[in-house]
């Protein structure tokens, strides 16, 4: 093999030596902490904001109708099934009367029996009433003592007594069997208003205690969703604000609705605001009660003021601020916040103006002596 | 006068350049096994830095949140805002785990972070490199650059999806588990949230249960069940300190009158970096001393081997008269040439190959410096050994 020139050889050794140190150079001031931070900046523009409030909740039907017996007892039959449409008056199922009807009849004897008592009674008066009048009469002819005809008053006095016992012992007897009729009536299961039937809680032969649900009706035209929105971003959350919902199941259509009422109490245990909010139209078919759904709460407009990302914003010490480049230098401004929406967008009420260049990204946390590199993306934010 | 070293490095230029580039990726793989360790140790760090905290308040006689379990009730950190000194007080959640996207899934460290002011509230993702700062208080996740998630991306954690509206970077649990950030309420969900099966099973287990299920009180069997799935704890309350106070009084005061263990940003950094993460640590130290051990070893008898291929020329050297010290000269130069030329390719390769490891490689450059003076020292002791080779050889070999 011939031999390079010694020239060559120097300028070969060159061509590898120069390249190696410029890489060494370069590896030496541009990686590791030596290196500047990448970062990415934008302007501060003025735009209107349209916060909005985010918040999950369940839905829920406002009018739920729950079915009952008033006492103690089994059930006879049950006439609907879940999902079933019923009319209000409808009967929906009934209760086995077990006694109600012997009862009822014996009150009837009883009430028979009343009346005879109070005809015995009458028939009394009637003749204690005759045996005085013959007396006084007796008396004024000197014919019979006046103790006789004491006794003879007497005598009346306690049939009178005996008579007005009676009638209230009929009134009281009437009562108790109309009582018994009501409750018989109460037998009956009847749908108290127009609904779909949600739940059969009971079957036929099963005893249930008084005030326990067989049924329970819901309105489908009253279905609404119980939102719960934290409390920390709830503000300006009102009534008649309309209101975007993604039911769990439907995740692709957006509903639309409105808020009907914040509630006046929120919830101590988890700090949330609770609101209702109801669909502009019945959903067909009825989403299941309990679903989940997300409610996103538009508000009103903002006047434009200076708005940023809220990735911007950062914390240097206990301030909260944005790295601002003032004449080609990092700088630290402290801001003070506004209203942001769900898009990411931050008003600043004071600290910075329109027209003023801040720091969006950084590959890590800025400090005042850092050296930046401004690019258009940052090289690791995957595209 | 003229370059002896460099004359002969001229030589055989070729030769000595490959020596020099495989020297330099021996020096590289030893300075990524130092910057494996140092990263080990600013991986602990980076996790207390991005917290944003000043105490850390747990479970009375816990090290956690981060090395053992903690739980607190979440309500505790408005107790903790009464206290002087106290400027914000958030709750925080960590629960290290396994989250899916499409058919894959990722380890990671889940963060439930506490709505609250922006910016000022500790615990959330202090800087950004892409996207927005979670909005809405459900559902929106920002994740670190490392998960491989995307602007967009829809990751399922349990058995909801959140949708990625942020990335920022390292952000990473103290095993360099690259964190997912969600709201605090989500994140409470997802510790406790046992899938629907267990569910289930729980509640027919409560169902057979007589206590619980009585026919006499029908509602019973309802408030059970919804008293068992109730979660109101969090892992930690992030405390950050009103300027003028000092940490230790605050922590004191805390561990006085609240009756919780707190730890401040010094006690923390012991815990994590003496205790968490001190075997594994030792374990790479202990690898990177070996390797350095080798790394000099292997130096040393290249620069041994590289004389000794010429000693015939030394002893020629020495046979038309040449000082000894010229000869111990050139060799020394030679070495020194050789370890700078390996430094430069090591710095080069190790800076190069840093960011394909999967976890944080961190290369400072004071290990640098350490480490090119190290070289350099290795380099003069190893030129000694075959200097003294050298001065003792025979110039008569030259011609024998």
């Amino acid at each position: 093999m011939k031999r390079l020139p010694l020239q060559k050889r120097v300028v070969t050794l060159l061509l590898v030596i120069v390249p190696l140190l410029a890489l060494f150079l370069y590896v030496g001031l541009r990686s590791g902490p030596l290196a500047p931070i990448a970062v990415t900046l934008t302007t501060v523009e003025s735009r209107t904001v349209t916060p909005a409030l985010f918040g999950i909740g369940t839905v829920e039907a406002r009018y739920t109708y729950k079915i009952g017996p008033t006492f103690v007892g089994r059930i006879k039959d049950v006439h609907v099934q879940v999902g079933e449409q019923v009319k209000a008056g409808q009967l929906l199922g009934e209760m086995d009367p077990i006694d109600l009807n012997e009862r009822v009849r014996s009150q009837e004897s009883l009430l028979k029996r009343t009346q005879a008592n109070l005809r015995e009674a009458q028939a009394r008066q009637d003749y204690a009433k005759t045996q005085l009048h013959r007396y006084e009469k007796l008396l004024l002819a000197n014919s019979t003592s006046e103790e006789n005809v004491t006794t003879k008053q007497q005598e009346l006095k306690i049939a009178e007594a005996a008579l007005a016992a009676a009638k209230e012992d009929t009134v009281r007897a009437s009562s108790d069997r109309a009582a018994l009729i009501k409750q018989q009536d109460n037998l009956r299961l009847i749908a108290p208003a127009d609904g779909v039937v949600a739940r059969r809680n009971a079957d036929p032969g099963t005893t249930i205690v008084a005030g326990q649900a067989v049924l329970e009706v819901i309105d489908p035209k009253s279905l609404w969703v119980n939102v719960r929105f934290d409390q920390a971003s709830a503000a300006g959350l009102a009534g008649e604000l309309p209101a975007h919902i993604v039911l769990r199941s439907r995740a692709d259509e957006t509903l639309t609705g409105r808020v009907l009422r914040v509630e006046p109490v929120a919830d101590v245990i988890t700090e949330e605001t609770l609101a209702k909010v109801i669909f502009s139209a019945i959903l067909q078919p009825l989403p299941p009660l309990g679903e989940l759904a997300e409610v996103t709460v538009s508000l009103p407009d903002l006047a434009a003021a200076p708005t940023i990302p809220n990735a911007a914003v950062q914390r240097h010490g206990n301030t909260v601020g944005v790295w601002q480049i003032v004449n080609g230098d990092l700088q630290f401004s402290p801001i003070k916040l506004g209203v942001f929406n769900l898009d990411g967008y931050v008003q600043v009420r004071e600290g910075l103006a329109v027209g003023d260049q801040i720091v969006v990204y950084s590959e890590k946390a800025l400090t005042t002596r850092s050296r930046i590199d401004v690019v258009e993306r940052l090289p690791s934010a995957p595209q | 006068m003229i370059s002896l070293a460099g004359r002969d490095i001229l030589h055989a230029w070729g030769k000595f350049v490959f020596t020099g580039v495989g020297l330099g990726l021996l020096i590289g793989v030893t300075l990524v096994m130092a910057g494996v360790y140092r990263g080990m140790v600013d991986d602990g760090k980076a996790l207390l830095d991005n917290s944003g905290a000043d105490l850390w308040v747990v479970q009375k006689d816990t090290l956690g949140p981060y090395a053992e379990p903690s739980s607190l009730n979440d309500d505790v950190y408005r107790t903790l805002l009464a206290l002087p000194g106290v400027a914000q007080a958030a709750n925080v959640t960590y629960l290290t785990m396994q989250v899916r996207k499409g058919d894959k899934d990722v380890r990671t460290m889940v963060v439930g972070i506490a709505p609250g002011e922006l910016g000022r509230t500790p615990g959330w993702p202090p800087y950004l490199v892409d996207g927005r700062q979670i909005t809405r208080s459900h559902y929106e996740a920002v994740v670190d650059v490392a998960t491989g998630f995307k602007l967009g991306d829809e990751l399922v954690i349990r058995r909801n999806p959140y949708t990625v509206v942020g990335l920022t970077r390292r952000m990473v649990s103290s095993s360099g588990d690259p964190m997912v950030f969600i709201p605090l309420k989500d994140a409470q969900e997802a510790q406790f949230l046992k899938d629907s099966d267990a569910i289930w099973q729980s509640r027919r287990r409560t169902q057979a249960n007589p206590a619980f299920n009585r026919p006499g009180a029908p509602d019973l069997l309802d408030a059970m069940l919804a008293a068992q799935s109730t979660n109101t704890f969090v892992n930690a309350v992030l405390v950050t300190i009103k300027p003028g106070h000092v940490a230790d009084d605050v922590a004191e005061s805390i561990r006085r009158w609240k009756r919780l263990t707190v730890y401040t940003r010094a006690e923390m950094e012991d815990i994590l970096v003496g205790k968490l993460i001190a075997t594994s640590a030792k374990q790479i130290a202990m690898f990177l001393v070996i390797l350095a051990l080798v790394s000099a070893a292997i130096v040393a008898f290249i620069i041994y081997s590289l004389t000794m291929d010429k000693i015939r020329e030394i002893a020629v050297l020495k046979l038309i008269g040449t000082r000894n010290r010229t000869i111990a000269a050139m060799i020394m130069q030679q070495a020194l040439a050789l370890g700078v030329i390996g430094f430069v390719v090591g710095k080069i390769t190790a800076t190069f190959s840093a960011p394909l490891f999967p976890k944080y490689v961190l290369l400072t450059p004071m290990d640098s410096v350490t480490g090119f003076f190290s070289v350099l020292m290795i380099c003069v002791l190893a030129s000694l050994v075959a200097i003294r080779m050298a001065l003792k050889v025979d110039p008569a070999e030259a011609i024998g």
